[in-house]
Order: C-alpha cells, then sequence, then structure tokens
C-alpha cells in the first residue's frame, strides 16, 4: 500500500526528516508514537505533499506509483486521505456542501453518513466555524467517509476529545479502517473483509486510540528518525514502555 | 492616497438627460424584452412576479408599472403618493437634508421625479417581499427618484430594490434619494441589488430611522462592473431596543470604482449595530467604509469588514468607532489579503484542484445565505457569482 524509501524532508533550512524507512501493507494499521517535534506530523504532511514540506532525497511510493512529487489533489483522488489535527475555517463552506466534495463523483447520502457520527445538525454550519476538538475529529472523519481512501494518516484522533467522544471517535475510526462489522445478507463476512483493505498510519501521544483500533505494528519517531519496532499486533509494548520510562531509551538506541 | 482620489473623477451632471419621454404605464410586465427581462431577474426582479406582494417598476423617468397584491402593504408611485398624502410632510425630504451635497440639491431641484412609496398598514406581516426596480433604457440617462419607505408599528416587509440598465445602454447616471421610517416594533428587510452598466455613475444617498424596538436588516450586493458608485447608507436608531444589521457582497472588477459603506447611529439605550462587509476586487477599486457611532448607553456596535484582492485592485477599508458615551460596547475586526494557503490546501487533500479549491473558498466568501432571500434570487445571485469566476483568477 505504502512504500517509503529513504525519505528526507526539509521544512526551510532545517532536516526534520532523516532517512525514513516505513513499509505499511493493506489492511494494515501503523501506530507513530513519539516526543513532540520528533517529525511524526511532518512524515503525514510530507506523505500527502503539502507545500513548505520539501522531499530532498528518497520515495513515496502509493500503490505502485511514485506520488513523491504529486501534487496533494492527486494524492487525495488516489485514495490517500487525512484527518487533520486544527483544519481550518471556510466561511460560507457548508459542512455537507464538503463532505459531497470529498465524495467527488461517487454518490453518498451525506445525512445518513453524518448520523453515524451524530453529526447531522452541524450540516448546515459552516465548517470548521467553533467547533470544538469533539467536532473538529466528527468532522474529519465524516469527510474521510465519504472519500473512502485507501490509506488514512490520522494525527492524534485522541487531542482535544473528551471520553464521551472519544468513544464514538475511537469506534469510527475502527469502522473506517475494519469496514463494517456486522454480519450482511449480501456478502459473507470473509468477502467483505477481503474487499475492505484500508490501511491506517495513526499518530498517538496517548495510546487511547489503541483500546478501538487494532493496531498491527508500530514505531517511534526519534528526532527525524524511525526506530523501535514492535512485535506484530503489540505496539502497546512501546507505549507501555514509553509511559513508564520516556524517550530515554530511545537516546541510547539510536546513539 | 492621490491615485485613489484621482480616480473617482467629479461628476459632470450636465451630460445627462434629467427629463425626457413620459411612457404610459404598462401594467403587463410580459411585454418586456426577453434581453431586459434578465437584466431585471439579475436585480432582483421577477418578472412574472411569483410570490412578490407587490412591485414597482420604472424605466428611465417613467413608472411602467405599479401594483400591491397583498393586503396590508401599499406601493405607489412618489408623485401619487404625494397628492394623496397632501405631499407626504412628516416624510418627504425630512430625513435627509435637500442642502447636503451637490447631488441631493439637484435632485430637490430636478422637474422630473419618479420613485416609490411603499407603506405597511400597522401591524401587517408581508409574507412576500415587495420588489422595485429601477430600470435604465436611455443613453445618457439621469435617472432621478425619491423613495419613501414606511413600516409601520408591528408591521414587517422585505422590500427587495434592484437597479439595472439595458444592456445597449453605457452611459448614464442615477440619483436616488430614500428616506425610510420604520415605527415602533416594525420589521424592515431591505435588499438593494445593483446590475448597472459599465459607464454608469450610481449617487445614491439613503437614511434611515428606526423607533423603539424597530429592526432594520439591509442587505447589498453588487457583482457587475460600475463606473462609479459613492454611497453612504446611514441609519439612526432613535428608540429604546432598535437593531440594525448591514450586509454587503460587492466585487469590483477592472474599471469599477466603489467607494461605499454603512453608518449605524445609536442614539438610544439597547440599541445595537452590526455591519459586515466582504468584498473582492479583481482589478477595480473598493473603498469599504464603516462607521458606528454610540451616543446613548447601554449600545452595542460590530463592524466586520473582509476584502480579498484578487486582481491587481485596491481595497482601502475605513473602519470607524465613534463612542461619546462611558459604558459603550463597539468593536470591529478588518482583513484585507489574499485566500489563505491554508484553506486552499485542505481543500486539495480532499481532492479539489487548486482552481476548484479556489472557487469554493471564494463562492463560500461571497455567501449570501445570511441574507435571507427568496430561492429563485439566491439562484440568479449564485449563478452570476458562477459566471463571474473566470475573471476573478
Amino acid at each position: 500500500m505504502l512504500n517509503i524509501e529513504d525519505l528526507h524532508v526539509r521544512i526551510g533550512d532545517k532536516e526534520v526528516l532523516k532517512g525514513i524507512n516505513l513499509k505499511i501493507k493493506e489492511g494494515e494499521t501503523f501506530i507513530l508514537f513519539g516526543p513532540n517535534g520528533s517529525g511524526k506530523t511532518t512524515l503525514l504532511m510530507a506523505i500527502m505533499g503539502f507545500q513548505g514540506y520539501e522531499v530532498t532525497r528518497g520515495k513515496i511510493i502509493f500503490r505502485g506509483q511514485d506520488v513523491t512529487h504529486m501534487p496533494t489533489y492527486e494524492r487525495a483522488r488516489l485514495g490517500i486521505g487525512m484527518s487533520f489535527q486544527r483544519p481550518p475555517t471556510i466561511h460560507g463552506l457548508k459542512t455537507k456542501d464538503l463532505v459531497q466534495l470529498c465524495a467527488r463523483d461517487k454518490e453518498v447520502d451525506v445525512p445518513a453518513m453524518a448520523r453515524t457520527v451524530n453529526f447531522e445538525s452541524f450540516l448546515e454550519r459552516d465548517i470548521n466555524d467553533g467547533f470544538s476538538g469533539g467536532e473538529i475529529k466528527r468532522s474529519e472523519l465524516l469527510q474521510l467517509m465519504a472519500q473512502d481512501p485507501y490509506l488514512v494518516l490520522f494525527d492524534e484522533p485522541e487531542s482535544g476529545v473528551d471520553l464521551e467522544n472519544m468513544v464514538l471517535v475511537g469506534k469510527t475510526a475502527k469502522k473506517l479502517l475494519d469496514g463494517p462489522t456486522e454480519p450482511s445478507p449480501f456478502e459473507s463476512m470473509r468477502d467483505r473483509r477481503a474487499r475492505h483493505n484500508t490501511s491506517g498510519l495513526i499518530i498517538t501521544h496517548t495510546g487511547y486510540i489503541l483500546d478501538y483500533v487494532n493496531a498491527d505494528r508500530g514505531q517511534v519517531m526519534y528526532n527525524g528518525v524511525l526506530c523501535c519496532d514492535s512485535r506484530p499486533n503489540r505496539p502497546r509494548d512501546i507505549l507501555d514502555h514509553i509511559s513508564k520510562y520516556g524517550y530515554k531509551e530511545c537516546v541510547r538506541c539510536l546513539n | 492616497m492621490s491615485e485613489l482620489k484621482e480616480k473617482n473623477d467629479p461628476v459632470n451632471l450636465d451630460i445627462y438627460s434629467f427629463s425626457g419621454g413620459d411612457e404610459a404605464q404598462q401594467q403587463d410586465l410580459a411585454g418586456i424584452s426577453a434581453d431586459d427581462r434578465g437584466q431585471l431577474l439579475m436585480a432582483g426582479m421577477d418578472v412574472r412576479e411569483a410570490h412578490r406582494s407587490g412591485t414597482f417598476l420604472q424605466f428611465d423617468h417613467a413608472q411602467v408599472h405599479c401594483k400591491s397584491c397583498q393586503k396590508g402593504v401599499e406601493v405607489l408611485g412618489i408623485n401619487d403618493a404625494l397628492k394623496k398624502y397632501d405631499g407626504l410632510p412628516d416624510y418627504f425630504w425630512k430625513a435627509i437634508d435637500k442642502e447636503q451635497d451637490e447631488f441631493t440639491r439637484a435632485s430637490a431641484a430636478a422637474t422630473t421625479q419618479g420613485g416609490y412609496f411603499i407603506r405597511t398598514e400597522k401591524g401587517a406581516k408581508i409574507s412576500d417581499p415587495v420588489q422595485s426596480c429601477m430600470f435604465i433604457k436611455g443613453e445618457n440617462t439621469g435617472q432621478n427618484v425619491h423613495n419613501v419607505i414606511i413600516v409601520e408599528e408591528d408591521s414587517e416587509v422585505h422590500i427587495i430594490t434592484g437597479c439595472a440598465t439595458s444592456h445597449g445602454v453605457s452611459s448614464a447616471m442615477h440619483l436616488g434619494i430614500s428616506e425610510i421610517y420604520v415605527k415602533k416594533g416594525g420589521h424592515l428587510t431591505f435588499t438593494m441589488i445593483h446590475n448597472w452598466g459599465d459607464d454608469v455613475v450610481v449617487r445614491p444617498r439613503t437614511v434611515g430611522i428606526v423607533e423603539e424596538d424597530g429592526v432594520f436588516l439591509s442587505n447589498y450586493i453588487l457583482l457587475n462592473r460600475v463606473k462609479s458608485v459613492q454611497s453612504y447608507p446611514t441609519v439612526y436608531l432613535n428608540g429604546r431596543g432598535a437593531l440594525a444589521r448591514f450586509n454587503a457582497v460587492i466585487v469590483t472588477p477592472k474599471g469599477s470604482y466603489v467607494d461605499t459603506g454603512n453608518r449605524i447611529v445609536l442614539n438610544a439605550p439597547d440599541t445595537r449595530g452590526e455591519i459586515v462587509s466582504r468584498t473582492i476586487t479583481t482589478g477595480g477599486i473598493n473603498i469599504a467604509r464603516g462607521e458606528i457611532i454610540a451616543n446613548a448607553v447601554p449600545a452595542k456596535g460590530h463592524l466586520e469588514c473582509k476584502g480579498l484582492i484578487l486582481g491587481d485592485g485596491v481595497i482601502h477599508a475605513i473602519p470607524e468607532l465613534v463612542g461619546t458615551k462611558t459604558g459603550v460596547e463597539l468593536s470591529h475586526e478588518a482583513a484585507v489579503g489574499k485566500i489563505a494557503q491554508e484553506e486552499i490546501e485542505y481543500l486539495m487533500a480532499r481532492g479539489l484542484d487548486e482552481d476548484e479549491a479556489t472557487s469554493t473558498i471564494v463562492r463560500g466568501f461571497l455567501n449570501v445565505d445570511i441574507m435571507g432571500l427568496p430561492k429563485e434570487l439566491k439562484e440568479t445571485i449564485d449563478r452570476t457569482i458562477a459566471e463571474h469566476e473566470g475573471e476573478m483568477f
């Protein structure tokens, strides 16, 4: 799904990512840990291709295509979707209209989709205008549901979200990654799972999201490099270690 | 600054003809040509009169159609109203001083005078809007109108008033005196849509007076090129609890000089005023004014003016606040700039290319939802904005 090779990224004069190698397979969910300022968000921004994140070396391959220098919108159309941490308000653009724009030519039932994230009453509001932390997450998830990407980039799903909303955000993120979990009269669960092969790249500090999504692998980003591969299906081990001992082991490991 | 001043040339009133043939009253609007009908539609006038409680239409100097079709609202030509109500002594030239400037003096001195008189009955809630349009069909026409609106106690009405020029006309002038009275508990929504020609000079003079608990909501839309507009509609909130809100959406293409804004004077306790303007220049000059004056407490006012420069035009925002009593609460925010890159990238991350993202943001910026316009009119405006996108970026 995603194959990043020796990626170096500069913001202005500063090299932030110093040789990232990362593979995420179809249907796999990868968790990224790391202290503030280590380059986690930069990696997401570089994958999405935003201005100001200059790739000086290395490649980003997405579903077999080299997207390293592709404009953002083409990456989005190929199936990379991102949940923003602090999305801008766009005055006069209604939430329901943006959700429809995310779906492009696909037919979507926007109100029905909104209902699943308890967001119907926001559809007529300008996007992100006065939204709380939890409302932003639900709005971002709703847009991603409409976009239906192959790869979801999720920057801190738990930031600014209260406990009640965390349950909804967590369950929705799981559904986005795993597809529907309830049996359907039209296809077997096996077929359904095979068809639904969304991958995820999630940044988390607290790990609350791990209570909801099935994380396959995890690594720590420290000072622009990836280290500390978790055992399969055990990214939580990393988190448990960090919460006990902090990142000093990373320093030792990388020096 | 000097460049700005030079561009607004003094107006030579002598080149315009302020009198002319009095066309017979034409009751059937179906006789209007398709082309003119299009121009009228873009100024808010629906010639089918669907969902309208009254219509007033004037061509050049002559009234061609005037009718009210709902109980509780009276629509007359101003000359008929002056005859019927003994010269409207309490209203005619009462809110505006004849001697205010050269244009009010010219208007007062002119022999031929058009314009409308709209009055609601006390307590009447008029569900459909009254529409009016001042249409210029003759080259070098100097149109001089005087309008009087009276919203009687506890009544409610929406007036949509448009101004337009026929496609063949390039040069013309419009002088418009509008005196608006909102009585105790009255509620007026006043939507003005300008659709002028390239070489038309426009000098409206508008004053509103609002009594206790009265509400004056004003919308102004100008999307097409016009040589020059200079206006500064002013509303006096003279009664306790009165409210005024102005919304404006203005586009100035290359060749347009638009100097306009709103002034609200809070003269009584518990009054509130709000001015919100959004302007885009694609090469023209826009002086975006706004002033809130508070002479009583408690009184609140907020002024917001946002400008986007998309061509090499000029936006000069002049927000002013004047408080003359301890305890007034006035604020303003003004921003002139470009579309935020962050907003474009957000939409690009959803699959919109740069042009799609930009036009989505511009359409949002010019959004008129807040104005509460009838559906077809809103669709016409949205269509006009869409047609302009080509020249915006």
